[in-house]
C-alpha cells in the first residue's frame, strides 16, 4: 500500500502507484465563503480511502467538486490525468440514501439503468450491451435475484447496494461514496464494508466519507482527515497513533472521548 | 338518459358541439393522465395548480383581443414556468414560495385584463368552471396536435425524466441537463393544462393532472403500467363525466372530477394489494393465526 511515513504533504513512495484521483491545492468557495483551502490528496487505483472530518468540514463539497458540480476557485482535480467534467470522466457517485426518491415506482434493474442515462445521450434507448452492464453491476453487488423488485420494497442495506450498482454501471475508475453506513445496523455495515474493500482492491480508487471512525479504521487502506484542508493522512495504524491530528481536525481537547476511543482501537 | 340515447345525441347533427366537447375532454384527460404521473411522483401538485392559474392571463388576453385561447394560455403558462424556474435558483427562497408569488400574481393579472372586456362575468365563469358549448372545430385539431406533441416529448425524454426524478444530484453528475429537463416538464404540464382548461375549467384542471395518476399509483408499482393506467382512468372518467353532465344537465367539469374522485376512492379501498380492505383482511387473517404461535417473540 502507498502509505506515507508522516501525515501531511505527499511523499515520494506514493508516486510509484498510479494515482487515479489527484486533488491538487484545491480552493473552493460557496457563496463567497471559503469552504476548502489548499486541499491536496491522491488516491491510487486499488485503494479504499476514508474521508473523515467534522460536520461542515467540506467533505460533501470535496465530493461535489470531484464530480465537476462545483467549480474550484483555485487548484484542480484530475481523474486519470484529465480534468473533471460532469458526464465526461468515469467517476461513479453513490449519494446518501435519503437523496434518492425510494417511493418512485421503478425496479432495481431500472434504477441501475439510469446510471447510464448520461452516457447513452438524448433520444437513445439502451441496447444489449447496456443491459449487460446493468446485469454485471447487479451481479457485483449480489442483487441479481432482486433485479425486478420495486425499489420501495428494499431494506436499507439493499438500497445502498442498488445505489452502488447504479454507480458501477458506467464502469468507473473512481468511486465516491457519501456516508454509506449512516442508519444501518452493524452486520449490514460489515457486509457493505467487505463490498467496498473488494471494489477498491479490484483496481478502482474508492473514496468514502463517513462519521464511523472505528469502522473506517477497520476497513480503509488509508484515512484522510479533512477540515477545510487535508489536516492529516496515513494508514489507519499511523493515524490511530496520532492524537494531535485528530485534535486539529475535530477541534477537540486532549480529554475528548474521541481520543479515548482511538486509543482503545490502536 | 340511457347510454343509447347519449349515443344518438352524439351523432345528432344539431348537437354537433357535444361530440366535439367529448373528444376534447377525452383527449385532455389522456394527456393529463400521462403527464400527471410525474406531477404525482415528484410531488408537483402545487406546481400543477400554479400552472393552471398561470395560464389565466393568457386566456384573458386572447379573449379580449379575440385571439386563439390555446396559444394565449400556452404563452402565459410558459412565461410563468420560466419565471418560477429562474427565481427558484435563489437558495434563500424555497420553490413553493416562488410559485405562490407568481401563481397569485398571474391570476390577479388575468382578472384585471378580463375586466376590460364588456360583460365579462359570463366568460369569467366559463373560464373558471369550463363549458362544453362553443368549442370551434379548429380547437379540435389544436388540442389533438398539442396532445401528440406532449406525449411524443414524454416518450422521447422518458429515461432522462426518470433519472432526474430519482435523484437530481446524481443526474447532474452524469451530465444530464437537470435544469432544462425541469423546464421542459413545466412546459409539457402547461400544454396539458391549456388543452384541458376549456372543457373542465381553470379551477378543476388540477384534478385531471393529479387524480388519475394518483389512482394508478395506488394500483401498481411499475411506472410503465402507471403511465398506461392513468390515461385509461382519466379517459373513461371524461367519457362518463360528459355523459352524466349531459343526462342531468350538470356542469361538465364538476361531473368529470366527481367520477375521477369516485375512481380514486374505489382504488384506495379496493386495491388488491395496497387497498384499505385488503390490508384489513390481511390483518384479520394474521390475528386469527396468532394463537397458534408462541405468546412471546416476533410472529415473523
Amino acid at each position: 500500500m502507498s502509505a506515507t511515513t508522516e501525515h501531511g504533504t505527499s511523499a515520494a513512495p506514493r508516486e510509484r502507484v498510479a494515482s487515479a484521483l489527484v486533488v491538487d491545492d484545491l480552493h473552493v468557495a460557496l457563496g463567497g465563503r471559503p469552504v476548502l483551502t489548499g486541499a491536496t490528496l491522491r488516491v491510487a487505483e486499488g485503494e479504499l480511502l476514508g474521508l473523515i472530518g467534522p460536520n461542515g468540514a467540506g467533505k460533501t463539497t470535496l465530493l461535489r467538486t470531484t464530480l465537476g458540480l462545483v467549480q474550484p476557485t483555485g487548484g484542480a482535480i484530475t481523474v486519470g490525468g484529465r480534468p473533471v467534467r460532469p458526464g465526461r470522466v468515469p467517476v461513479g457517485y453513490v449519494p446518501q440514501r435519503h437523496e434518492f426518491a425510494w417511493d418512485f415506482p421503478v425496479s432495481v434493474a431500472g434504477t441501475v439503468m439510469t446510471g447510464l442515462t448520461g452516457s447513452l445521450g438524448l433520444f437513445r434507448r439502451p441496447r444489449v450491451a447496456d443491459w449487460e452492464a446493468v446485469a454485471d453491476a447487479l451481479e457485483r453487488v449480489q442483487m441479481t435475484a432482486l433485479a425486478e423488485r420495486p425499489v420501495g420494497q428494499l431494506s436499507g442495506g439493499q438500497r445502498q447496494r442498488v445505489l452502488v450498482a447504479r454507480a458501477l454501471a458506467l464502469r468507473p475508475t473512481v468511486l465516491l461514496l457519501d456516508e454509506p453506513f449512516t442508519g444501518l445496523d452493524l452486520p449490514t455495515q460489515e457486509l457493505l464494508a467487505d463490498l467496498f474493500a473488494g471494489l477498491a482492491h479490484e483496481g478502482r480508487a474508492v473514496v468514502m466519507t463517513t462519521h464511523d471512525i472505528l469502522g473506517a479504521l477497520d476497513i480503509c487502506d488509508r484515512i484522510a482527515l479533512l477540515n477545510r484542508t487535508i489536516v492529516a493522512e496515513g494508514t489507519p495504524a499511523q493515524l490511530a497513533d496520532d492524537p494531535q491530528a485528530w485534535m486539529a481536525a475535530f477541534g477537540v481537547g486532549p480529554d475528548s472521548a474521541l481520543l479515548r476511543v482511538l486509543k482503545a482501537a490502536a | 338518459m340511457s347510454p343509447l340515447e347519449f349515443l344518438t345525441d352524439l351523432v345528432n347533427p344539431d348537437l354537433a358541439f357535444l361530440p366535439k366537447a367529448l373528444a376534447v375532454a377525452v383527449m385532455s384527460s389522456l394527456v393529463c393522465g400521462v403527464v400527471g404521473c410525474y406531477v404525482v411522483l415528484r410531488g408537483m401538485a402545487f406546481i400543477g395548480d400554479a400552472v393552471a392559474h398561470a395560464v389565466f392571463p393568457g386566456l384573458a388576453v386572447a379573449f379580449v383581443v379575440s385571439g386563439n385561447l390555446v396559444v394565449g394560455g400556452t404563452v402565459a403558462g410558459i412565461i410563468t414556468a420560466v419565471l418560477v424556474a429562474l427565481f427558484s435558483q435563489n437558495r434563500r427562497l424555497k420553490e413553493d414560495s416562488v410559485i405562490g408569488v407568481f401563481f397569485a400574481a398571474s391570476f390577479a393579472l388575468g382578472i384585471v385584463i378580463i375586466a376590460q372586456a364588456p360583460g365579462y362575468a359570463g366568460s369569467l365563469q366559463q373560464f373558471l368552471f369550463g363549458s362544453i358549448v362553443g368549442i370551434p372545430t379548429s380547437d379540435l385539431y389544436v388540442v389533438g396536435v398539442t396532445g401528440l406533441v406532449v406525449l411524443a416529448a414524454l416518450f422521447a425524454l422518458h429515461k432522462e425524466l426518470v433519472t432526474i426524478s430519482l435523484d437530481r444530484e446524481s443526474a447532474r453528475a452524469l451530465g444530464v441537463p437537470v435544469f432544462w429537463l425541469d423546464l421542459v416538464l413545466y412546459v409539457l404540464i402547461t400544454l396539458a393544462v391549456v388543452m384541458s382548461v376549456q372543457t373542465i375549467g381553470n379551477i378543476l384542471v388540477l384534478a385531471l393532472l393529479v387524480t388519475p395518476a394518483a389512482t394508478a399509483r395506488l394500483l401498481t408499482d411499475r411506472l410503465g403500467v402507471m403511465m398506461a393506467l392513468a390515461p385509461a382512468v382519466g379517459g373513461f372518467s371524461a367519457l362518463a363525466g360528459v355523459y352524466v353532465s349531459w343526462s342531468w344537465d350538470l356542469p361538465t367539469g364538476g361531473t368529470i372530477v366527481l367520477v375521477l374522485t369516485a375512481a380514486f376512492l374505489g382504488a384506495f379501498f379496493l386495491s388488491p394489494r395496497q387497498g384499505l380492505l385488503a390490508r384489513v383482511a390481511a390483518r384479520r387473517a394474521e390475528r386469527s393465526l396468532s394463537p397458534t404461535l408462541p405468546a412471546t417473540g416476533d410472529p415473523r
